[in-house]
């Protein structure tokens, strides 16, 4: 059987699926873990800028699909883990350039050599998000504290069901404690209600990301700040440990120091 | 500024609590594939088709939609009027 596959999707766009996909990739080849990041959002490719790797791309999933190179041809090594790959996204077709069955294939050729295959799923309903759900054996469901993504998430959760998967979990993104203490966000536990999934993680909104983003630098590489110790986690979560969920109490300053000198996880 | 703006705030829903029950809402009309519209059409033909037969309190007639995680319910709360009780000689 080989690699668990594993389609990272939320139905509405910005909620954070690339940073998502970008960041639990990272964090698990930094465990020592073979991963494979395919972008699956054909014509609006990205996560190869996220991961950094936008130089390094010779052939991407459209020429493996139309067999103008092989697989392995396509796979762009991480500059900084040896056993993390992306398989790029093309950026000048569009979603129906791919058959969900061709992704099943490719997927079924890298299982034997890998531990994950983490699927950046586009957003929308379409195509594309078939292509990208169609390989997977698990789905993580990213959403934001909001109306909109939220009720997204509810009709991406109905879609997969439908497609008769059963594992998935609720990734929450770009929560600010300081609102929801405030009653004007909802809360982690108002998101639980409203779907009634189980919990993989929660990322607090962090301003790093965007700075990460510009580099071109995940931000699990760096594990000293919120949005990364969430990030490696949830990548603890994926492996099976059971990580207490990070409390979004007001931070003491003593615990901020530790977090900023790294004595805690 | 922020404890002045609380402190003279009228005492109304959170807008947290306001997204969690609109998200509420929403997402059952979602589930269930029925609108708003469809919902008062459906209430409109059931009092017509009860009140044929029996009389009814027409605006005390509630039709809601509620929903666990695995079903939807639709539900019909359709008062009666009280009728001269029957002598039974």
């Amino acid at each position: 059987m080989g690699a668990r596959v594993i389609t990272i999707t939320s139905g509405k766009g910005g909620v954070g699926k690339t940073t998502a996909t970008a960041n639990l990739s990272v964090a698990l080849a930094m465990r020592g873990q073979r991963v494979v990041s395919i972008d699956a959002d054909i014509g609006l490719r990205n996560l190869d800028v996220v991961m950094g790797l936008e130089n390094r791309i010779v052939y991407d999933l459209v020429d493996v699909v139309e067999g103008r190179c092989r697989l392995r041809q396509a796979m762009v090594r991480d500059k900084r883990l040896s056993e993390l790959y992306l398989l790029p996204a093309a950026q000048t077709r569009d979603k129906n350039s791919v058959e969900p069955e061709q992704m099943v294939q490719i997927c079924q050729e890298l299982r034997p050599d890998f531990d994950f295959i983490l699927v950046d799923s586009p957003a929308g309903i379409e195509q594309g998000f078939r292509n990208a759900i169609a390989p997977a054996d698990e789905a993580i469901i990213v959403t934001t504290p909001e109306v909109s993504a939220v009720r997204d998430a509810d009709r991406i959760i109905g879609l997969i069901e439908a497609a008769g998967k059963e594992t998935m979990r609720l990734l929450i993104n770009r929560l600010r404690p300081d609102m929801v203490r405030r009653e004007d966000m909802l809360s982690i536990d108002d998101v639980l209600d409203v779907l009634a999934i189980d919990l993989l993680g929660v990322i607090p909104e962090d301003e790093q990301i965007i700075v990460s983003t510009n580099r071109g630098h995940p931000l699990v590489l760096d594990g000293r700040n919120r949005a990364g110790q969430a990030y490696n986690n949830v990548a603890s979560r994926i492996l099976g440990e059971d990580v207490p969920f990070m409390s979004f109490e007001r931070e003491s300053l003593v615990n901020r120091v530790k977090r900023l000198l790294n004595l805690e996880r | 500024m922020r404890f002045l703006n609380d402190l003279f705030k009228p005492k109304s829903t959170s807008s947290r609590q306001a997204a969690k029950e609109r998200l509420q809402f929403i997402l059952v009309h979602d589930r269930a594939q029925i609108s708003p519209q469809l919902l008062q059409t459906l209430k409109d033909e059931i009092i017509a088709v009860i009140s044929a037969h029996v009389p009814i309190d027409r605006d005390g007639v509630e039709i809601t939609l509620t929903q666990s995680r695995y079903q939807s319910r639709l539900q019909a709360d359709i008062p009666l009027l009280r009728r001269p009780r029957q002598r039974t000689t």
